[in-house]
Order: structure tokens, then C-alpha cells, then sequence
């Protein structure tokens, strides 16, 4: 019987939503090996939430806990993940290519000698083997690998596996860990202003640049952000992180973050190939952009060509009043 | 404070990407090739490091073709003492090969810090630098944007979703860094003068095929043409239409 491993994540005792997506996307796999799907969890203590994770299709949903499991720590949670896969069976081990998971898979993988596809947005069985494809140079290009040894360990990009419910047994199995201290130690998580969602995880995203002329002016995007109800996360062009404007955790870009929201503003982004690189797979673009002639243009689904001082205000107005 | 630095020789962002007659790479023709840009913070971390402890060394780690030598030199010219290149023709798709090779040769060095870029921006592979660690068996923190060091201990700062992860860690340890951990410097002409004086030893290395088998490259998707809606805040109650009743999306 061949297994495959989705190794989810928790935050605060509550299972992230993106555990949804690597049990899908296990799901979606195992049916390919006729296989079953293990859903892992690490924890401190039986985290909330887990249990909806045989919707999704789990077969049987796993709680490895330790004290040292109370937030990620990265030589405890490579030391479980790789015992429990070295005790046989497991032919596939997938995770979230979310912050955590893009530091966790490269260790779980050198531990067990195994390559790692990180970061893919599709995957499945072909001839009983598992394919993968990859964006490279930030999506200019996808990359289709086929994994030769086993385990073969994939990561799955954020928003990308959209979670289809596929009803399983979910067996629930707790058991606790043993593992030895280790260096590496979270010691606490900075939250980040309230209400400030990110980009890479909303489902809306508002990009500024340049067009906005000065820092102060992002007001105009945070309150259209603001308007669409905590949906919405506002981003940034290279050019202006790189002016200091915004932070680096909102840029999008080859230098910055690859996205894939729902929806997708470009306001004042006149849409260099770096940009366009990371918003190109967002499901609908928006672009408001005074030259008409802009490159964003090329690959906005919808544009309004104008000033985007009196556009944006106006879109807001009218959101909040489809939200009011 | 002795300090390896691991980079990459990666086609400019600004790159068009055109896939070569193989199916498999990069149409070189007319690209031009930069030093990986989250490895310039690691250089200059290093080099920081370094200056501020008043003594020490920088060396540069490069696996690529006989052409990144000229990568390794922009590092000298910011400040590196020497280079290593590592020389292959053929870098695997799998990145735990390239790791290994590295490892292998950063082995017993006796480094206070190996540093990378936290990814390389042709094969995004977010990879190399946490298996180094691991072959190592060193403390690892990734995507660092800020980071401390006061003796032999560490604290590192990096971004997750909706936070900012506090990680305490002791040295030796290898960190990647992200954007916003410092400012590069540009090289001088001083120091690109230098940069041709400064060793650089080049290995040849053979990488096994890994576990993973690259079957071939596509251009993404083509986005379906898109429409003007209109023109000014006028054009504002028809785009919202458009999303509502043909998109879907609000």
C-alpha cells in the first residue's frame, strides 16, 4: 500500500487552512498510486479543527505532540517527520510551500536523502510516477520534473490547490514524540498590524507604484483594502520597496512575492516583466494605469485608463457600498 | 569571524525568458547574467560581519559553469577575499545534489556562518542553503531579514504569514537571507581593480542526477485578451459589473 504523507500545519493550536489544500492535493495523488492519505499534524497539545481534514480526504489524520511542539521547531519537526517515514511505507510526503514548509521540506529531505520538488502548482501520477510542475525564473517558465526515487517530497504553493471535499474515514491516531532539544528556537511571533493581511495568502490584492507619487498616498489602496471587508491585502511594485515606501514583505514580483489571488489591482504599475512575473497566475487582473499604452495592460483582464487618484476613490465608494 | 558565502550566477530579472530547441533550458542568446540577488545580502552580510569583527575572512562557494567566475569576481569587488567555483556544466534539476557537493567541500572549514541567498531567482528552488545545514548538521534559520548576533548566539527575524518569527539560534550556523536584511554595496572600481588579484580556485565537479528527472519547459499560459473597461472614475460602476457578472469574483 503506498502512503502519502501531508504533513499540515497549526498556528496557536489551530490547524491552518492551507492544510486543506496539501490534503487535497494528497488526495488527488493517492487516488493516482491507489493509495491511502496520512494527514500529519504536530502540536503540543490535539489541535482544533483537525477532524475536518477527512472532508478533504484523509484516511487518517495523525497528532505527533510535544512540549516542544508548541510553536515550529525545526530540528524537532524534522526529526518526527523523517522517523515516521523511515518506518516504511510512505511513498509520497507533501507540505505547504508556505513560510514554514519551504524551511521544513529541504531538511526533512536531506535527512532522508531524498530530492524535493518545492513549491509546485500542479502535480499528479503518470504512468506510476509522480510528476510535478514548477514555475521557474517566477513563472516565465514551468518546469515539469518527474521524481525518480521514493519517498518522492513535494511542496505545494499557497492558493494554488483550491481544497475539494472528497469524504474519507479520517481515522483520528494521537501519539507523543520524543525528541531531542533542539538549537534552533522560535521565541516568540511578532504579529503583524492588525488586520493586515498577507499578500500571499489574501484573496484579493491591491498593488501600488509608482503612480501613487509618494508613501502616504498607499492611504488611497488601504482604504479600498479596507472596504472589501478583511479580504484584502495591499501589495507593492520593486520600485517602490525598493524606494523604501513599503516593506518588502508586500512586494510582488521576481524579487519579491508570486501570487495567486482571486483578484488582482495593479494601481500606478506601469507592469515590468519582474512584476508582471508574480501576479500573472492571479485568477482576474485589475489595471488602472493613466498610460493606456502601459505593459500592464497586456495582461489586465479589465482596465480603466485614467487617474488613479479619482478612480480609486470612486471604487472604493462603490465596494462599500456592495459590502454596506 | 570566518564566513562562507554560497551564490549563484542567474539570469538578470529583467530576463524575457525563451526556452532553448532542447525543451529543457534557457535560450542564453542575449541574456545577461547577474550574481543572484538575495545573494548580494548575503555578501554583504558577511562583509559587515566581518568588518565589525575587526578580523577575518569572506569566502565565496559557487557551483555553475566556468562563466560564473565572472560572478565570483563581482563578489570579490564588493569585498570578498576568494573565491572557490565549483565547475560543471550540467547542474542537476534536484537540488539536493547541488547541496551535497557543497557540503562537501564547505565541510570542516571551521566556518563561524555560511550564508546564501534564501533563493536562487531562475530555479526558485528555496533549497539549497536549509540541506547544506542539515548534510552539516548545523543550527539553520531561512529567509532572514533582520538578524542580530551578540557572541556566540544569534536572533534571527523572519517573515511568515501574518508575522514575524523571533528565532534564537548559536553559532556556527548557516542563515539565507532575505530582501531587507541590508543595503549592497555596489563594487568600486577600487575594488573590482582588486577583485582580479584575489584567488579564486576552480574545482571541477561531477553532480549525480538526484531524484528528480527534468522531462522538459513550457512558457506559461497565455492570459486571454483582456478589455478597457473605460476611461476616469466614470468607468468605475461598469468594471464593478464586469467583476460581479461576468468575472464572478466580488
Amino acid at each position: 500500500m503506498s502512503v502519502v504523507l501531508a504533513v499540515c500545519e497549526q498556528r496557536d493550536g489551530v490547524l491552518r487552512k492551507v492544510s486543506r489544500e496539501v490534503v487535497t492535493g494528497a488526495r488527488r495523488v493517492a487516488d493516482g498510486l491507489t493509495g491511502t492519505v496520512e494527514a500529519l499534524v504536530l502540536a503540543a497539545a490535539p489541535v482544533k479543527g483537525t477532524e475536518e481534514l477527512a472532508r478533504f480526504g484523509a484516511d487518517k489524520i495523525v497528532t505527533l505532540t510535544s512540549a516542544a511542539f508548541s510553536r515550529y521547531a525545526p530540528e524537532g519537526f524534522v526529526q518526527a517527520i523523517a522517523a515516521r517515514v523511515k518506518s516504511g511505507g510512505y511513498r509520497v510526503v507533501l507540505f505547504a510551500a508556505s513560510a514554514t514548509g519551504k524551511d521544513l521540506a529541504p531538511r526533512v529531505a536531506a535527512r532522508l536523502g531524498a530530492g524535493l520538488a518545492q513549491d509546485v502548482t500542479d502535480l499528479g501520477v503518470e504512468g506510476g510516477a509522480l510528476v510535478a510542475t514548477r514555475p521557474v525564473y517566477a513563472g516565465k517558465a514551468l518546469a515539469k520534473v518527474k521524481l525518480t526515487a521514493q519517498p518522492g517530497l513535494v511542496s505545494l504553493r499557497p492558493n494554488v490547490f483550491t481544497p475539494v471535499e472528497r469524504p474519507h474515514p479520517g481515522t483520528p491516531e494521537t501519539a507523543s514524540v520524543a525528541v531531542t532539544a533542539g538549537r534552533v528556537v522560535v521565541k516568540e511571533i511578532k504579529p503583524a498590524p492588525a488586520g493586515a493581511l498577507d499578500v500571499a495568502e489574501a484573496t484579493i490584492v491591491i498593488s501600488g507604484g509608482r503612480g501613487l507619487r509618494e508613501p502616504a498616498n498607499f492611504k488611497l489602496l488601504e482604504d479600498l483594502a479596507a472596504a472589501f471587508g478583511g479580504k484584502a491585502a495591499v501589495g507593492a511594485s520593486r520600485a517602490v520597496v525598493d524606494a523604501g515606501w513599503r516593506a518588502h514583505a508586500d512586494q510582488v514580483g521576481q524579487t519579491g512575492k508570486t501570487i495567486s489571488p482571486s483578484l488582482y489591482f495593479a494601481v500606478g504599475i506601469s507592469g515590468a516583466i519582474q512584476h508582471l512575473a508574480g501576479m500573472r497566475t492571479s485568477k482576474v487582473i485589475v489595471a488602472i494605469n493613466k498610460d493606456k499604452d502601459a505593459p500592464i495592460f497586456k495582461v489586465a483582464d479589465y482596465g480603466i485608463v485614467g487617474d488613479l487618484f479619482e478612480i480609486v476613490p470612486k471604487l472604493t465608494d462603490e465596494i462599500k457600498k456592495l459590502h454596506g | 569571524m570566518k564566513i562562507a558565502v554560497c551564490i549563484k550566477r542567474v539570469p538578470d530579472s529583467e530576463t524575457r525568458v525563451k526556452i532553448a530547441s532542447d525543451g529543457k533550458s534557457l535560450d542564453e542568446a542575449g541574456v545577461k547574467f547577474v550574481l543572484n540577488p538575495y545573494d548580494e545580502f548575503a555578501v554583504e552580510e558577511a562583509l559587515q560581519r566581518k568588518e565589525k569583527a575587526g578580523t577575518g575572512e569572506v569566502a565565496i562557494y559557487c557551483l555553475g559553469s566556468a562563466a560564473s567566475q565572472e560572478t565570483i569576481r563581482t563578489a570579490l569587488a564588493m569585498g570578498a577575499d576568494r573565491g572557490v567555483l565549483l565547475q560543471t556544466d550540467r547542474v542537476p534539476a534536484d537540488g539536493f545534489e547541488v547541496a551535497k557537493a557543497l557540503a562537501a567541500e564547505l565541510k570542516g572549514g571551521a566556518w563561524d556562518l555560511i550564508l546564501f541567498g534564501k533563493m536562487a531567482i531562475d530555479d526558485y528552488n528555496h533549497q539549497v542553503g536549509p540541506m547544506v545545514a542539515e548534510l552539516l548538521d548545523l543550527p539553520c534559520v531561512t529567509a532572514v531579514a533582520h538578524l542580530a548576533l551578540e557572541g556566540r548566539t544569534g536572533v534571527a527575524e523572519r517573515e511568515i504569514e501574518g508575522g514575524v518569527e523571533v528565532v534564537e539560534f548559536p553559532l556556527p550556523a548557516v542563515i539565507t537571507a532575505d530582501k531587507g536584511l541590508n543595503e549592497p554595496r555596489y563594487p568600486a572600481l577600487k575594488g573590482i581593480m582588486a577583485a582580479k588579484k584575489k584567488p579564486l580556485d576552480v574545482k571541477l565537479v561531477s553532480l549525480g542526477a538526484g531524484g528528480l528527472e527534468l522531462l522538459g519547459m513550457a512558457p506559461p499560459a497565455e492570459r486571454k485578451e483582456g478589455k478597457i473597461v473605460g476611461e476616469g472614475a466614470a468607468a468605475v460602476p461598469a468594471l464593478l459589473t464586469l467583476l460581479r457578472e461576468e468575472a464572478k469574483v466580488l
